[in-house]
């Protein structure tokens, strides 16, 4: 499943106006793996919940609305922090800024204007786009480690205005909620005490159908059908840019600027179209977030936060087209369920072995878990750049060649390794 | 004239921290080549060696006192350090009291070993990758650090006090002239702002008046050349990551007493280290040490009433802004060479 997406960086796109015949113009493979994202996703809330209800394994079921938004929103963002890394090379470390500004011009349009999503989001993401544009115009005059610092100074920046200054606009430390005495100028006034909550069209977000099957309950949330739509379009829209001239323009300035150069061609405006469509999917993971909790806080644009999609596109692949999701789901899976973990669940798995031989391993795995869920986190994001630059996607395609051991599979691996 | 000098010298403490770190992490950067991440993980490992030194030297036993009595009238309990027994109680509370600038002596063995380590286990198979590579790689090292030290050290700040005979402040105004009451200024900071002061000093005086320091000196301009006189550089180097690793944990010793050092104070710290080393010029030693005090202290002035009242929040972001300015018009910084992460 995994092959042609990340050969992407080896394959030469052959879009002849012929082959564009296929899904929306996409090629065989590129359109199978569509397919197959997107029926992951929509079938996501049977796919996450594995286990019964009140089982043991139950806690690793990770299908309940919140979780799987996040998934989600979190995969456009790093699938837009993709397009500007894994293609072009630029190492940034101040998208989380942008994903600040879009929560934060979202929420004034449900503030001002209406409840409803769509505008709300493509404020988010129009906002999001000019601010990454006088960023990116500013940053992309240098490269290299001298780039990543500008971002993260101008995300830090941000943060910090955030925080002290822009108090009128970004609600400070408290961040902004939406209360039911906002002037929406679109909306009819809200009852007095009511709390107000995003829609679509008067469909809440938070709208859910459970359904029951024996001692399953799977939930089908209409925040999450929505951010999931919205996933397609944007990975869609990545298999497109991955694939066109723009894309190989973008591959030619990460595998050889200097060559560019003497084209006479400067890489600058396509970087900055890069660093731009990258701000947009961050700002459309931003709009998103407030359209499902409808608050925003500061520390969503605290540096770590830009750490952390950098870590989720790095550990499932970059520069590959469902590596991000990968990672952006791993991390967030982590986040939420590994660290539930605690030492009486622990001690549940392990209750089968000896007393002595299970208290040593409670011991051992203990650190690993729960609360230190970071430090796992770290050591396998250290194994995956040590050992694994291609990410979790270019773990599977050894894991694959392993066990096909014939002449594609080595092929593949290598062209990964490339 | 009072509140100049004040926020001067209010900067001086700030700027030494981020001049000793930046000076390690330019130090790592001008020999290796290699982007540390990990540099603030270094820093806060320094600031826990002192943590863990004043903790192994009040280690106790207990023991009987038959004069003392308790309110029942038994004989009372009483935790005895082990050092009491080797010292003697008065040398010992000494010991304790001091017991921050005395880890120093712990902190550099230390990290010198955890540098060498890091270099020997890690780092030195990064040499050929990219730099992007060598970030994530040592983002990721920075993180594991960080969890492990919350793990034995759990998430909270630990209070470790200066030496009793340097808290507090003293006015020192009176000193230059000036009337009372207009410059006081804590005296651990500027036992911090010296000690920071000679650690440079010692640095470079060991790159400019040694030999090794010289061979040192001379691979960083032309590593090859070195190599082919039959030096072998990198162990050199990989001493030198040592050393810069001493310099960061020894900033981290001493500016415990400021902060009580909890585990995520270096990662605070890396992000304006990197701003200051860029400022200063990558792979410039003197440009490093320049920009962190420069910095510090135009970060202390910014962080006056007078200027908060025109330009409110600045002192929040000037130190970035500065950075920004400084990268679009001198592009290698205040004191870069050329040649020097240029592609």
């Amino acid at each position: 499943m995994t092959d042609q997406t990340s050969n992407a960086g080896a394959v030469r796109p052959q879009t002849s106006k012929a082959e564009k015949s296929g899904l929306f113009g996409l090629r065989g493979k590129d359109a199978s793996l569509l397919i197959l994202v997107a029926i992951l996703t929509l079938c996501a809330p049977f796919i996450l919940n594995p286990f019964p209800e009140g089982s043991a394994m139950a806690q690793f079921n990770a299908g309940y609305p919140d979780l799987m938004q996040r998934f989600v929103i979190f995969g456009i963002f790093a699938i837009g922090f993709n397009i500007l890394f894994g293609l072009t090379g630029y190492l940034s470390f101040g998208h989380a800024a942008f994903l600040g500004v879009g929560s934060y011009a979202g929420i004034w349009s449900m503030k001002l204007l209406t409840l409803n999503v769509i505008p709300s989001i493509l404020v988010s993401i129009v906002v999001a786009g000019l601010f990454s544009l006088i960023v990116g115009w500013i940053s992309l005059r240098r490269s290299g480690i001298y780039f990543s610092i500008l971002t993260l100074a101008f995300a830090m920046m941000s943060f910090a205005l955030a925080y002290s200054v822009l108090t009128p606009i970004t609600g400070g430390e408290t961040g902004l909620q939406l209360k039911y005495f906002d002037p929406r100028i679109l909306d009819g006034a809200l009852a007095e005490g009511t709390t107000p909550r995003a829609n679509l069209f008067g469909l809440e977000m938070g709208t859910s159908y459970e359904l029951a099957v024996g001692n399953w309950l799977f939930t089908f949330n209409a925040g999450y059908y929505i951010a999931a739509i919205c996933m397609l379009a944007a990975f869609y829209l990545s298999i497109r840019i991955f694939r066109s001239p723009f894309g190989m323009m973008l591959r030619a300035v990460k595998s050889n600027q200097q060559r560019l150069n003497y084209t006479g061609i400067s890489p600058k405006p396509y970087t900055l179209a890069a660093f731009v469509i990258s701000g947009m999917y961050a700002g459309l993971a931003g709009g998103l977030l407030v359209a499902m909790d409808t608050q925003v806080g500061a520390e969503r644009m605290f540096w770590t936060a830009s750490g952390e999609v950098v870590l989720m596109t790095i550990l499932g692949g970059a520069g590959t087209l469902i590596g991000p999701v990968l990672g952006a789901g791993f991390i967030k899976y982590m986040e939420n369920i590994v660290s539930t973990i605690n030492k009486t669940t622990l001690e549940g798995w392990f209750a089968f072995m000896p007393d002595g031989l299970s208290d040593v391993f409670v011991t051992i795995v203990y650190p690993f878990v729960g609360k230190g869920w970071h430090l796992t986190l770290g050591l396998l994001f250290m194994a995956v750049v040590i050992f694994l630059p291609g990410g979790l996607v270019q773990g599977g395609q050894k894991l694959a060649a392993m066990f096909r051991r014939d002449k594609s599979g080595t092929g593949a691996t290598k062209a990964a390794k490339e | 004239m009072e509140a100049i000098i004040l926020q001067v010298l209010n900067g001086l403490d700030k700027g030494s921290a981020y001049a000793l770190i930046a000076l390690g992490l330019t130090l790592i950067f001008g020999t290796l080549g290699v982007v540390n991440f990990a540099h603030g993980a270094l820093f806060m490992l320094g600031a826990f060696c002192a943590v863990t030194f004043s903790r192994l030297i009040q280690v106790s036993h207990t023991v009987i006192d038959e004069t003392q009595k308790d309110f029942l009238g038994n004989p009372l309990k009483v935790d005895v350090p082990y050092i009491y027994d080797f010292f003697g109680q008065a040398a010992g509370d000494v010991m304790i009291d001091w017991a921050v600038p005395l880890s120093i002596l712990m902190a550099i063995p230390v990290m010198i070993g955890i540098g060498v380590l890091m270099e020997r286990g890690l780092i030195k198979h990064f040499y050929k990758r990219p730099h992007a590579d060598q970030i994530l790689v040592t983002f990721g090292l920075a993180i594991v650090l960080q969890e492990i030290i919350k793990y034995f050290y759990g998430a909270n700040p630990i209070p470790t006090p200066a030496p009793d005979a340097l808290v507090g402040s003293f006015d020192f105004g009176v000193m230059l002239g000036f009337d009372p009451g207009g410059i006081v200024y804590p005296y651990w900071r500027l036992v911090y702002f010296l000690f920071a002061a000679i650690v440079i000093a010692a640095v470079f005086a060991f790159l400019q008046f040694t030999t090794f320091g010289m061979v040192v000196r001379a691979g960083m301009a032309d590593r090859e050349t070195v190599t082919l006189l039959g030096i072998d550089i990198d162990k050199r180097f990989t001493i030198m990551f040592g050393l810069a690793a001493a310099v960061a944990g020894l900033a981290g010793v001493m500016y415990t007493p400021i902060n009580s050092p909890n585990y995520h104070m270096g990662m605070d710290f890396l992000v304006l280290s990197f701003v200051v080393v860029v400022v200063g010029g990558m792979g410039s030693l003197p440009g490093a040490v320049l920009a962190g005090f420069l910095l510090g202290i135009i970060e202390a002035f910014a962080s006056m009433p007078e200027v908060l009242n025109v330009l409110p929040g600045i002192n929040q972001i000037i130190i970035y802004l500065v950075a920004i300015v400084v990268l679009l018009t001198r592009p290698r910084g205040l004191m870069g060479r050329k040649g020097v992460m240029e592609d």
